[in-house]
C-alpha cells in the first residue's frame, strides 16, 4: 500500500522520482523534516510512530510515503515511542518522532530505554520551537539528554539532518543506546541542499524478541545493575566523541574562536566569516579535550548557542574561559540580525559591519494579523454558546486555543496537551464557587484527555466538558487520529465511539450535537449548567479544511435591506464578514457583507443575527 | 563545493551583478507564498546555485502573515535573510509589503501587488486598513525600485485569483537574467500538473507586464 502512494505524493522525496532527479542533478532540496525522513529510510528503519507537533510534523507525514516500512500517528508521544522501543527490542531500526514538549509526555518511556538499551538501532526526532512560532515553551531538549545519559545530534542543516539520522542509527547499535536527533524550526521547516542515496535493507538483528530479563525487566534488583552499565556507557560515547567525525574544527583567524552547533553555526558563518569555528554535531556527551584544545589555539573563546547555555556551562566547568549568553540571548530565536546586533554590542565586529538600512517614513501602526478560527470552523458557534455560560473555562492546546482571542475571549486557561479537564476537576473539588467548563478537542482527548475524564468520572466532580470532535488533528494540517477511521498509510479502520467510551467510563450525561446547530449546543449546556454531575458535550462536525467538507461549501448572502448594522454577527470573529460601503440610514451604522471566496455556508452568522437579514443555505440554493 | 558552483555566472542585472540573492515572499495565509517561493528555490537549484529557504508552518499561518525567505549563492549560510540584507521583496499582498519595509537596503526592488485582504483587526472596526495612495507614498520614500503588479487583478482575468504568486514570479523574472527556460523547469518541479498550463500564462502575464512599463 505505500509504495501506492507513493507514486501519486511528494515531490523530490519519493524513491521514485529521485531516479530521475538523480539523472538531472546530483542535489535535492529538502526540508529538514524530509530530510530526517530520508535518512530513516536510507538507513533501513522499517517502523516509525509519533504524534504530529509543530515543527515535527513532516517528519512521519514523509516517512509514510516510503516504500519497505511502516508507519503511524500514535494517540501520544509516550504511546509513540513505546511502539519504537517495541520494534527496536525486536531487532528493527525504528523511529519515533514527536515536538519537544511531546518529549515530557514521552519521558518515562525515553528513560527507561536508556536503562535497558536495544537489540537494533533507535533513533528519537525532536523538533525544538525556539521563539514559540507554535508552542508553549521553548525548552530545550539538549537537557534531556544529558538526564537520561543518552547521546544528543544536532543538525544545522538539511544535509546533516539526513546524515546525523544514519549515524545516529548507527550508534545507537554500537553503544547500546536511544539516540536524539534534535532540530529546530528553522532545521525542521528550513530547506537546503541534500545529497542523497539509496535504502540499504537491514535483516533483524535478533532472530526472535530478546528474553533477557536482566536487561529487559527493570525491576529494582535488575535496574541496580543497569544503572552503572549506563554510566559506564555515556563516559565511552563521551570518549568516542574526540573523534567523531561530525565534531569538526575550522581554523581560521585565530583571535575569535567559536564553539557551535545546530542552526547556530549557521549564523556563527554569515556574521563571523573570519572566526575559528569547532562546529559539534554531537551536543551530548561533549569532547572535552577537542574542546580544551580549540581552546587553547585562539585568543577569546564564544560559545554561540540558541535557548539554554548547556555548551557554555560545560565549558566553564572544565575550567575554561568563555562567553556565551553575556553575550547572545538565552530567550527567543536567533537571526542573522539578532546574532550581529549583539556581536556589535560586545565589540566581537566593528558597527561596519552591519548592512546599510532603509530609513523608514513616519508609519502609523500597522494592522495586525492574529491567528484565528477560520471561516467555517465548527469550533466557533460552540465558543458562541459557551461563552452565555458566562463561566470559567479551561481549555487545551489545538485549533481551539484560538477561543482565546477576541471577540470571542472564551478561554481562561491552556497549559499542555491534556490539561483542561484535570485543571477544571481540581478547581471544581477545591471549592471553586462557579461550574467549571473543560474545552477538549478530538485527537488531545485521545492524547491525555481519557484519563482525565475518567478522574472526572470516578471522583464525580460537576464539571461540564465539551470534546470539540472536529475528527482530525486540525491545528498541525488534518493528520487522522483514532477518532478519524483512517491511518497514516490510508487504510481505513476502525474508530474510537468517543460517546460509548464516555458512557463506559461512567458518566451518564452524554450528549452529541452537530457543532453547527447553536442552539442545540446552547440548549444542552444550559439543561447542563444546572446539574450536579459530571456531564459531556461532545460537538461534532468535521474541519471546514477537509476536502470533503470543501466540496459543500455555500457562501450566504446578507440582505441588506433587513441589514441594520447592528455588528451582533462580527462579535462571531468570522473573518468572512466585513463592514460593506452601504449605511444603515437611521442609525448611520455601516451594514455587513459576506465575502463570498471566504465563507463556507456554516450559518453560524444566519443564526445569531437578531434581524434575520442573513440566508441561510436552503434559501440560497433555492435562489 | 563551493568552486565548481562559482563557475555558474548568473548576472543580476536588476542589482549590478550580484552574484547572491536573497529574497524575501510575503503575503497572506492561502495566497501561495510558500509555493511561489519553493518556484524561487527551485530555480536557484536549476542554476546551480547554493539554495536555502525558511518559513514558519502552524499556528502563525491560518489566517495570518505568512513569509518566505529564500537566498541564492555560491555558497549560502543562514536560511534567514537579516535586516538590510533583503535584495527583492515579492509581496502578494497591500499591507504585508508594508510590514517588512524594515528588512530592505536602499537599493532593494520592490515587485509587489496592491490588492487588500483586511484583517480581523479592521474587520472589528479597531485598526484602519492603509489606503492604496498612502502605501506607494510611503513605499517610494523607502526604495527607488518599485513594481506595482496587480496580480490578483491580472490572474482573476486569466480564469483564477489564485495565480497572483506566479504573475509576480513572472514579473520578478523580467528583472532577472535568469533564462525562460529555468523558470519553466523549476515550475514543472513544484506546481501540480493540472495547475501548470494556468501557471505558465500567468507566468507570462507577469513578465510581460513589467517589461511593457519599462520599454515605455
Amino acid at each position: 500500500m505505500a509504495v501506492d502512494r507513493v507514486q501519486t505524493r511528494g515531490p523530490n522525496t519519493s524513491p521514485r522520482e529521485e531516479t530521475s532527479a538523480q539523472e538531472r542533478e546530483t542535489w535535492v532540496l529538502l526540508s529538514g523534516n524530509e530530510a530526517i525522513a530520508r535518512g530513516a529510510w536510507e538507513a533501513g528503519v522499517v517502523f516509525a510512530s509519533g504524534y504530529p507537533g509543530t515543527p515535527s510534523t513532516e517528519i512521519l507525514e514523509t516517512f509514510a510515503r516510503f516504500p519497505g516500512i511502516y508507519a503511524e500517528w500514535a494517540p501520544n508521544e509516550k504511546v509513540a515511542l513505546d511502539a519504537a522501543i517495541g520494534a527496536a527490542y525486536a531487532g528493527r531500526r525504528a523511529l519515533a518522532t514527536m515536538k519537544h514538549v511531546g518529549l515530557n509526555v514521552a519521558a518515562d518511556a525515553f528513560f527507561y530505554a536508556s536503562m535497558t538499551g536495544l537489540e537494533a538501532g533507535l533513533v528519537i526526532a525532536v523538533a525544538d520551537d525556539p521563539g514559540m512560532h507554535s508552542s508553549q515553551n521553548e525548552q530545550d531538549t539538549r537537557n534531556y539528554a544529558k538526564f537520561a545519559r543518552v547521546p544528543c545530534l544536532d543538525p544545522a542543516d538539511s544535509q546533516d539532518a539526513r546524515d546525523m539520522v544514519m549515524v545516529g542509527l548507527d550508534l545507537s547499535e554500537r553503544f547500546d543506546t536511544p539516540v536524539i536527533v534534535r532540530s529546530t524550526t528553522r532545521i525542521s521547516h528550513g530547506f537546503s541542499r541534500v545529497r542523497v542515496g539509496m535504502r540499504e535493507e537491514r535483516p533483524p538483528r535478533v532472530r526472535r524478541f530478546p528474553r533477557n530479563p536482566a536487561k529487559y525487566v527493570m525491576v529494582p534488583a535488575n535496574a541496580r545493575k543497569r544503572h552503572p552499565v549506563v554510566e559506564e556507557r555515556i563516559r565511552r560515547i563521551a570518549e568516542y566523541a574526540e573523534t567523531f567525525p561530525l565534531n569538526r574544527v575550522e581554523m581560521r583567524d585565530e583571535s575569535l574562536g567559536i564553539i557551535t552547533s545546530g542552526i547556530a553555526y549557521q549564523y556563527a558563518r554569515e556574521i563571523f566569516p573570519h572566526a575559528s569555528i569547532l562546529k559539534l554535531g554531537m551536543v551530548w556527551p561533549l569532547p572535552r579535550d577537542l574542546i580544551a584544545d580549540f581552546s587553547r589555539r585562539v585568543k577569546r573563546l564564544i560559545v554561540l548557542e540558541e535557548l539554554d547555555p548547556f555548551i557554555e556551562e560545560h565549558v566553564h566547568m572544565m575550567g575554561i574561559p568563555v562567553e556565551g549568553k553575556s553575550i547572545f540571548p538565552q530567550i527567543g530565536e536567533f537571526n542573522p540580525h539578532v546574532v550581529r546586533e549583539a556581536a556589535i554590542n560586545a565589540g566581537l565586529i566593528p558597527e561596519t559591519a552591519r548592512p546599510p538600512r532603509v530609513s523608514l517614513p513616519d508609519l502609523p501602526e500597522l494592522p495586525g494579523r492574529p491567528p484565528v478560527l477560520c471561516p467555517g470552523c465548527p469550533h466557533r458557534g460552540v465558543f458562541w454558546a459557551i461563552k452565555k455560560l458566562h463561566l470559567p473555562v479551561n481549555g487545551d492546546i489545538g485549533c481551539y486555543t484560538l477561543g482565546v482571542v477576541p471577540p470571542l475571549n472564551t478561554i481562561h486557561t491552556t497549559g499542555c496537551m491534556g490539561a483542561g479537564i484535570g485543571v477544571a476537576h481540581g478547581a471544581a473539588k477545591a471549592g471553586s464557587p462557579e461550574k467549571h467548563v473543560a474545552v477538549i478537542g478530538d485527537s488531545t482527548f485521545f492524547h491525555t484527555g481519557i484519563p482525565a475524564l475518567i478522574n472526572v468520572a470516578y471522583n464525580r466532580s460537576p464539571v461540564i466538558v465539551v470534546i470539540m470532535d472536529n475528527r482530525v488533528t486540525a491545528m498541525t494540517g488534518d493528520q487522522p487520529n483514532p477518532g478519524t477511521g483512517v491511518t497514516l498509510m490510508g487504510e481505513k479502520t476502525q474508530e474510537v465511539d468517543i460517546e460509548a467510551l464516555v458512557r463506559a467510563i461512567g458518566i451518564k450525561h452524554v450528549t452529541t450535537v452537530d457543532a453547527y446547530d447553536e442552539k442545540k449546543v446552547e440548549q444542552v449546556l444550559k439543561e447542563y449548567k444546572r446539574l450536579d454531575e459530571p456531564a459531556v458535550l461532545i460537538a461534532r462536525h468535521p474541519c471546514a479544511l477537509l476536502p470533503e467538507e470543501r466540496k459543500k461549501y455555500v457562501p450566504l448572502k446578507v440582505n441588506p435591506d433587513l441589514c441594520d448594522g447592528c455588528g451582533v454577527c462580527l462579535q462571531t470573529g468570522c473573518p468572512a464578514l466585513v463592514r460593506s460601503k452601504a449605511i444603515h440610514i437611521p442609525s448611520g451604522r455601516q451594514k455587513v457583507e459576506i465575502d463570498p471566496l471566504l465563507c463556507t455556508g456554516c450559518e453560524l452568522c444566519a443564526q445569531v443575527c437578531p434581524q434575520h437579514a442573513i440566508t441561510f443555505r436552503a434559501q440560497v440554493l433555492n435562489e | 563545493m563551493s568552486e565548481n558552483l562559482n563557475s555558474t555566472e548568473v548576472t543580476m542585472s536588476a542589482l549590478n551583478d550580484k552574484t547572491d540573492m536573497n529574497f524575501l515572499v510575503v503575503g497572506v495565509g492561502g495566497q501561495g507564498v510558500l509555493l511561489a517561493s519553493n518556484v524561487l528555490a527551485e530555480a536557484g537549484l536549476i542554476l546551480n546555485l547554493d539554495v536555502k529557504k525558511s518559513e514558519v508552518h502552524g499556528m502563525s499561518q491560518r489566517g495570518g502573515s505568512v513569509n518566505s525567505h529564500v537566498r541564492w549563492g555560491p555558497e549560502v549560510f543562514s536560511p534567514l535573510i537579516g535586516q538590510g540584507e533583503v535584495d527583492v521583496l515579492v509581496s502578494l499582498e497591500r499591507l504585508e509589503t508594508l510590514r517588512y519595509l524594515n528588512m530592505l537596503h536602499p537599493d532593494s526592488i520592490i515587485v509587489a501587488d496592491p490588492h487588500p485582504i483586511y484583517p480581523i483587526t479592521v474587520t472589528a472596526g479597531k485598526m484602519v486598513y492603509p489606503e492604496d495612495g498612502a502605501v506607494r507614498s510611503w513605499v517610494a520614500q523607502v526604495v527607488r525600485r518599485v513594481y506595482w503588479v496587480p496580480g490578483t487583478r491580472l490572474a482573476e482575468e486569466l480564469g483564477n485569483a489564485r495565480a497572483a504568486n506566479m504573475v509576480l514570479i513572472g514579473a520578478l523574472s523580467a528583472l532577472l537574467d535568469v533564462p525562460d527556460d529555468v523558470w519553466h523547469q523549476a515550475m514543472k518541479r513544484r506546481v501540480p500538473a493540472r495547475f501548470l498550463d494556468l501557471n505558465f500564462r500567468a507566468f507570462e502575464v507577469g513578465k510581460s507586464y513589467v517589461t511593457q512599463k519599462e520599454t515605455r
